[in-house]
Parts: structure tokens; sequence; C-alpha cells
């Protein structure tokens, strides 16, 4: 892991006491509550539904023992709803649930006391009363943690694949290289009040496991003939109202060069994005209508850049090279904790199947815990889990963990010979599903649960999934199926890119789910980025696991045999007969009542 | 001179008209409307500007150090501000990562120079 030097630690703490300065200039009445909005918000602070919400940076999503103790932490001690803030937050969303008789499915009460990993590496809390923000930002920095730029019109915390480092088919390990751009990053002066939030995405293996091409700028490290390190670089991907995949303006760019190039995209994006109105900020509309102006416009800053501003960003071999240093193998001892669990019993041998991958150094292994299990909302862990999973980094991965996009964690230095203790570990704390990849590892937003933009719930539809496919048999049998759940267009859930997605819209004041097919985050199972098709109207709530389940049943009907993935029988027979059979699964009833509840409100 | 935030740097320069000039005012309609803090970039590092960059308009007295890093050297402030408020931001960070206006070079570079210079004193 990176290794803050004394100027990096000063840092964050010094921002944690300018958050302090700012906040109680708020509380006295010197800053209105529109002013102090950019400062929190720049900071991790919304504020949502009920609370406000705090957004932490886990840049790369590389996180130690020692942070995710300050989390567990955050959530025991901090994370605690008033309860009459709770009592109410709990009415109104009973009142929602009320409001559309025979269209909802079962809602499981609010909970609190948790962190919520998110699908770009951040970790959210939901209920920290404002007050109080500043005493967790000095926690936070008293661990090298911040929710700097996790929010507001900036450049974001910077994502990469889990597996950088680890992954046996790496070509580059891009940590250092997102270290070095989260610092370029962080406080750019010029670049505090773009048109939209920017996203950055490094990936470093052969399989584009980090989503690249749906990524304000996505990066693919490359090596030339000659071993030269570069990134194929994509700009004006996106999700959102207009999906888009991004587009390549550069294919090989030297890596000394990140910076320079980088400054000049959000240079032009700064100049010429959109301002009057918000769908249309994001950079992917700038490159879609200018096309290959916006190319050469890039490319003539770039140049400039280096020629008459002397290239001031140019990375040297020596900065590299300190923050490789960071970013060696960490020593490794065996846990050798004894094991009760039988190595050849189904149980186990299926977690090895799917939660074991292989890693590049012989011996060691990447586990991935679940955090997809019944009675938990989709990527949430509450104190104990997390003060526990402090301790089984600890135990069995060198201290480190990652988090990954699809709301799961990894530890990425597992030996071999310590899988039965960890998954006696792992299935204690109920985090040892073996789903990683299948259909109940569904992503999955907090939705109209907490956030404030959603237009539905995402958690009900979640938990229905989950508790509808408990059989491991059927799930294993089905295979490798990206299900993502978005509850608002802006797409936090990533439904554009789910094999099937599930998108929640409002139709007056009511839940409706539009069901998407087909879309692709880029992988090696899914294909090249692109987003899904709608299947037809919305569906109800209710209507949703049994749409799903038709999906599914088309699937096993049409595949050729097992070893066709649900994607694959997709493209192969079309959409056609999935939608034939998802339309079909709609329920008379449901409409019926649905037609009885909106004559009542009349 | 006051220049529009949608203005082109490159063509007024071409034209002459930033010579001779004393002082240029960048606007900042909203606050959030962040296109002059790029123009003050360039003002000072392209054009090669030395004279007064005035920020006018909505400007925050927390903006005021990235305005400062930016190239601008004053701004215009809504009547009854804290000003003392404004001096601790300035006073709080002794340093960023990134180059900027003032320190074209990145922190990185900066701290590799003042070791060679230590090497080189040493």
């Amino acid at each position: 892991m990176y290794h803050y030097t004394d100027f990096d630690r000063q840092f964050i703490r010094l921002r944690a006491e300018q958050y302090r300065d700012q906040l109680q200039r708020w509380q006295r009445g010197e800053l209105t509550d529109e002013q102090f909005l950019p400062l929190r918000l720049q900071n991790g602070w919304y504020v949502q539904r009920y609370a406000p919400m705090a957004r932490i940076a886990v840049p790369y999503g590389e996180i130690s023992s020692a942070q995710l103790r300050v989390l567990a932490r955050i959530a025991r001690e901090f994370d605690r709803p008033d309860p009459e803030l709770l009592a109410h937050a709990q009415r109104t969303q009973d009142q929602l649930q009320a409001s559309q008789p025979g269209l909802t499915l079962a809602a499981p009460p609010l909970q609190y006391g948790y962190g919520h990993f998110t699908t770009r590496t951040n970790v959210q809390f939901n209920w920290i009363p404002l007050a109080q923000s500043a005493d967790v930002m000095d926690l936070l920095a008293s661990v090298g943690m911040h929710g700097i730029q996790t929010s507001g019109n900036t450049i974001r915390n910077i994502t990469s694949e889990a597996t950088a480092g680890v992954a046996p088919d790496e070509i580059v390990d891009t940590r250092p290289f997102a270290e070095i751009l989260r610092q370029w990053s962080t406080l750019h002066p010029e670049f505090a009040f773009l048109p939209r939030k920017f996203k950055i995405a490094f990936n470093g293996a052969e399989e584009d496991r980090a989503a690249t091409g749906w990524y304000d700028i996505g990066l693919q490290a490359q090596k030339d003939e000659a071993g030269a390190v570069g990134f194929t670089v994509k700009v004006g991907g996106g999700m959102g109202r207009t999906p888009i995949v991004g587009s390549v303006v550069r294919e090989f760019l030297p890596w000394a060069e990140l910076l320079n190039y980088i400054e000049a995209v959000v240079r032009v994006y700064n100049r010429y994005g959109r301002r009057d109105n918000k769908w249309k900020a994001r950079i992917k509309i700038l490159v879609k209508a200018e096309g290959q102006r916006f190319i050469d416009e890039v490319e003539a800053e770039y140049q400039a850049i280096l020629r008459q501003d002397g290239a001031p960003h140019t990375i040297t071999s020596a900065e590299l090279a300190r923050v490789q240093a960071s970013f060696v193998v960490p020593a490794l001892t065996p846990a050798s904790v004894p094991s009760e669990t039988t190595l050849s019993s189904k149980p186990f041998q299926r977690w090895m199947a799917r939660n074991v991958a292989p890693h590049r150094l012989a011996g060691l292994t990447l586990v991935t815990l679940s955090f997809k299990r019944t009675g938990w909302a989709p990527g949430d862990a509450d104190a104990g889990t997390l003060e526990a999973l402090a301790d089984l980094a600890e135990r069995f991965s060198a201290g480190e963990a990652r988090l990954t996009h699809e709301q799961n964690l990894i530890l990425p230095w597992v030996h071999a010979g310590d899988l039965p203790a960890l998954y006696d570990a792992a299935r204690a704390l109920g985090l040892a599903q073996p789903n990683i990849g299948l259909l109940t590892d569904l992503i999955a937003c907090p939705g109209g649960d907490f956030c404030s933009l959603a237009n539905a719930r995402a958690i009900p539809i979640a938990a229905a999934l989950t508790e509808l496919y408990q059989d491991l048999d059927e799930v294993t049998d089905l295979g490798p199926i990206d299900l993502h759940i978005s509850g608002c267009i802006n797409s936090c859930g990533h439904h554009h890119s789910g094999h099937i997605g599930i998108l929640g819209v409002d139709k007056d004041g009511k839940e409706w789910y539009q069901v998407t097919l087909g879309g692709s985050d880029g992988s090696r199972l899914s294909g090249p980025a692109m987003p899904g098709k709608v299947v037809g109207p919305s569906f109800s709530a209710a209507e949703v696991p049994g749409v799903v389940e038709a999906l599914l049943d088309t699937y096993r009907d049409l595949r050729t045999s097992a070893a066709e993935h649900f994607i694959d029988t997709l493209r192969r027979v079309g959409h056609e007969p999935f939608k034939l059979a998802a339309n079909a699964a709609r329920l008379d009833t449901t409409r019926q009542s649905a037609r009885q509840a909106e004559e009542a409100t009349i | 001179m006051k220049i529009e935030n949608d203005a082109d740097l490159a063509v007024l320069a071409q034209a002459g008209a930033l010579q001779g000039v004393q002082r240029i005012e960048l606007v900042f309609p909203k606050f959030t409307d962040g296109r002059a803090f790029s123009q003050a970039v360039l003002l000072r590092r392209r054009h090669g500007f030395t004279g007064d960059i005035r920020a006018t308009g909505d400007v925050l007295i927390d903006q005021l150090v990235q305005m400062a890093r930016s190239g601008f050297s004053s701004a215009v402030l809504a009547p009854g501000v804290h000003t003392e408020a404004a001096q601790r931001q300035f006073d709080r960070y002794a340093a960023f990562y990134q180059g900027d206006a003032s320190q074209p070079l990145p922190h990185f570079a900066r701290a590799a120079n003042a070791q060679d210079g230590g090497r080189k004193a040493a």
C-alpha cells in the first residue's frame, strides 16, 4: 500500500481542520446554506432524504486494517440517528409503501450503524449528524482517510481494477499511477468547479475489470514492443440519462505524460462543457457533439502544455520509483490457523471454485468475501463486520484488503494453505456465499430508502431476488450473470452495464422499474462495453421477481448447454424471446390494484 | 479590461488586445462556474500577463486561495464578508500537490529539486 509521507498526512489533517473552520462558520451563520453546500460536498457530505450522508474515499479501493477499524468506529459511534429522526424516516417510508398497494415488495426496515461499499470504491454512512461531521473527518485523517472530492463537480476518487498488483493477467500495476493522479487531482485549483463531476478509472490487466469504457476518462495500461509502459486513453464514457461508451483519443500515451495530457482534457472540458443543463454537462455530451473537433482541441492544448508551458507535470522516473516503492509485495507469513472444514465437502469446494481466484505469485490466492447475503443490502457492513474484516485482513492478507466495484471485498494476499481457516472465519461472518459473479452477486445502489435523487427503492428489489434465488445449485447452474439495479437514472447501480438491468422510475409518485437486457461492463464475459436495451413498458416492484424469473427460464430453455452463459444465449438468439417472456410475466392483479389505488387517490 | 468567461484568450492575445493592459477583470457569473480559473491560468502561464487579474462577480472567500493559485491577484468581495476568515485559509496550507500559476512545478518536482540542492550544498 502507499505509505503516506509526512506531507501527505499533514495535508489531510489540514483539510480536516479547514473543514471544521467552514462548518463552524456555517453554524455561526457566516456562510449561507448555498455557500456551505459546495464546501461540504467537496468533503463528501451530502444531505440525503432524511440525514447527511458521508462518502469516504478509498483511492483505487485499497484499504488497510487500521482504516477498516476506524470505519468500524464511525459506524458504531457516529452512524446513529436520533430516535425521533429514525421514527420519522421509517414512518415516511411506510407511507411510501402504503401508497402503492399491490405494487410493492416487502420492505426491510431502515438500518443504521453500518458502512456501505459503493460501485466506485467509496464507503458511505447514512446517519451522521452534520454537527459531528468535523469530528468524523478528524478521525478519518488519523488513518490517512478523507472525503476530499468524493462529491461536487470535481475530479472524483480515482479507481482501478480491484486486483491491481496481484492478478495473473496483469500488464502493469496501475496503483502507483492512480496514486500519482490522486495527488495531482487533490485540491487542483483550476478544476474544482467543472461543469459536472469527473471520474477517472485505471485498468492494468488484460481483462478490463474496472469498466473503463464507462468513465469520463478510462486508462488502459499497455506495454509497447520495447516494454515501455503507456496508456490507451478513452474519453467521454458515462451512464446516466444518455449512456455512452468512451472513445479512444490516444492509443498509447507514454506514462510520463499522464498528468500533462489529462490536464489538457480537463481544461478543454472546463472551457467548453455545457453549464446550462445538468443533464448535458458531462464530458460525454461534449465528446459526442464535437467528435474529432474535441480530439483536435485536446491535442492542441496538450501540445501547448508540452511546448509553451514546458510540460511542467511530466512524471519523473524518480517520482514513479518513489511511489512504486510503496507497492512492493508485503511481508507474507501464513496464518497457519487450524481448520475444521472438510476439504472435500461440497460447500468448501464450491467456495473454492467461486470465491478464490489465482494469484500472480505461486502459493498465494485472491479471496473475495461476498457482501451479497440475505438480510443485508448489497455492500453493507456493520461495525462488528468491519472490525472482523480488519482482523481477517491482518491474519490472512498482510493487513490489506480491496473494495471491488461489484461491492464486495477482496483479500489479496492469502496463502493457499490458509484457505480452509479463512473459509471458516468468512462463514462465521456470513461472508462465504459462493456466489461471486453469479446472479445473486448483484449490484444495487441505496435507492429510495436513503437517496434523495432516487425515483424508486432498490433495496427491496435486491432483497426479493436474493430471497428468491437462495438455492445454490440453481444459482450455480444459471452461471455468471451481471444483474445491476439503480434507483434512478443517475445509474449509481450501473444498470446500463448489467446483462439484466433494473432501473427505478417514478410515475405519478409511484415506483416503477424498467428492465434492460444485454448491457456490458467491458469484461471478458460480457464483451465490449455497451448499454442494455429496454424490454418494454416498466413493471411494478411486485412484478420484477417474476420478470427476472421469466428471463432466466427463457435462458434455460434456449441455451445450447449449461456451458453457454446467459449473455451468450441472449446475443445468439436475440432479445425477442426474452422480451416476450418478460412482458408475459406482468400481473393482471397488480394492474388492477394499481388502477384502483389511482382511482382512490383522485 | 473585462474579459467574459467564454472569450477566446488566444484570439485576444494574437490581436494584441492584452498589450499595455494593467488589469484584467475575469467574471464568475455564479461561484459554481469555474471557467475563469482556467482563463487566469492561461493568462499567466501561456500569455505572460503580469498585470492585475481581478476576480469579479460571485466570489466566495473559500475560493480565494484557489483563485490566487490560478493567477488572480485581487478580488471584489461582497460587502460584510469576514476577511479574517479568508486570511485563515491563506495561512493554512504550506504547499499543494500540483503546480499552479505562481508555482509551476508539482510538489514532487520541487521536493526533488530541494533534495538535489541540499546534496549539492552539502
